[in-house]
């Protein structure tokens, strides 16, 4: 009887959760522009709070509000929310002698536009709400 | 020999003369209901007499870029040719729902988002193809805005020449200061696209700035 009333709580905290992954920066750096996008817009279609300790570039972020464009289905998904700093301009010397800029990523948040809401975006603080996705 | 290097020495400035001739490519780009449209038929009419496409405050009204060859702006001496691209307000997400609170009927609210995805994809390809973009944004509105700050992060990759306009200033909430606070490295010139307030100012920034 115990057992039971447990297993049942047990299942109702894993419905009323949202899933976050966190993915590093060294697996990050490991994979493709596509691989990336593919990894969040998985997660983020499951209803995950997609977490990248380094984010993506803004040629990779465009390529990604274009796939989600694709995946948009009435009633069924309807985007993304994405949160990141600015990319900062990294000044190497070793860039600034072969006249390249490299441009550092930072940060971001990627989750489904109807469980992530931006309450407020700065500079240096970005302000979520993240909520139960609704049960059918 | 004495003609190659003939042919050396004139090509420059012959290319010189067919790229001075040739039209700046500008995209008007924004999020939806910034007032790319608006702006777009204020600079047409003012230079050519003629308008762009329609207006609505329904967002997602412009769902396929439009395209104005040789509009000729006159602004401080200088004189500039652009091709003036409308595009499709930018969005990470686009919900049907939305459409039908604006009082469309279910169906047509689903065709509306169905194509404003397709407009959104094509707003991002004409990136490939312009020499510099003008960013609208709403002074109403938080600037500080993920479709806003991907924009501004590849044209800086991209290298590629950048206007901020902070439009809606006719509006008694309107805050081209938190624009400017927000991308303190690219111009921000405030404009109300709608009344032509501070136009002007923007036809002389376009004339430096992609002349
Ligand atoms: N008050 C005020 N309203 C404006 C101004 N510019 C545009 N609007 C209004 O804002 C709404 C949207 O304008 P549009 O020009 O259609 O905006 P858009 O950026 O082209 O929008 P989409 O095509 O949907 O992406 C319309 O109701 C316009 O009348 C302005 O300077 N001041
Ligand atoms: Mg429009």
């Amino acid at each position: 009887m115990a057992k039971r009333t447990k297993r049942k709580t047990k299942r109702k905290t894993k419905v009323q959760g949202v899933q976050i992954d966190m993915i590093s920066e060294d697996f990050i750096s490991t994979m493709t522009s596509m691989e990336k996008i593919n990894l969040i817009l998985e997660g983020v279609k499951q209803g995950n709070i997609v977490i990248l300790e380094r984010g993506l570039t803004p040629e990779e972020e465009t390529k990604l509000i274009e796939i989600t464009m694709t995946e948009i289905a009435p009633d069924d998904f309807v985007g993304i929310e994405i949160e990141s700093y600015p990319s900062r301009q990294k000044f190497s010397l070793l860039g600034r002698l072969l006249g390249k800029k490299a441009i550092e990523t930072r940060l971001t948040v990627v989750g489904p536009a109807d469980q992530l809401r931006t309450l407020r975006r700065d500079h240096d603080l970005i302000s979520a709400l993240v909520s139960v996705r609704s049960q059918g | 020999m004495g003609i190659i290097k003939g042919i050396k020495r004139i090509l420059p400035t012959w290319l010189k003369k067919i790229f001075r001739k040739k039209a700046a490519r500008i995209g008007i780009y924004g999020p939806p209901n910034a007032g790319k449209t608006t702006l777009a038929n204020r600079i047409i009419r003012d230079w050519s007499g003629d308008v762009m496409g329609p207006v609505s405050e329904i967002p997602h009204e412009t769902r396929r870029a439009r395209r104005r060859e040789g509009v000729v702006v006159n602004a401080n001496g200088a004189t500039v040719t652009l091709d003036i691209v409308d595009t499709p307000g930018l969005a990470t997400k686009i919900d049907f729902h939305d459409f039908m609170a604006f009082g469309l009927e279910e169906e047509e609210a689903k065709r509306r988002a169905k194509e404003a995805t397709e407009g959104v994809i094509e707003a991002i390809k004409w990136l490939d193809d312009l020499d510099g973009i003008l960013l609208i944004m709403d002074s109403t509105e938080d600037p500080f805005t993920q479709v806003n700050v991907t924009v501004v992060g590849n044209m800086e990759a991209r290298e590629l020449p950048l206007l901020i306009i902070a439009n809606k200033i006719d509006l008694p909430e309107a805050s081209p200061a938190r624009i400017k606070g927000a991308f303190p490295q690219h111009p921000v010139i405030p404009i109300s696209a709608l009344e032509g307030f501070n136009v002007d100012k923007l036809y002389e920034a376009i004339a430096n700035h992609f002349g």
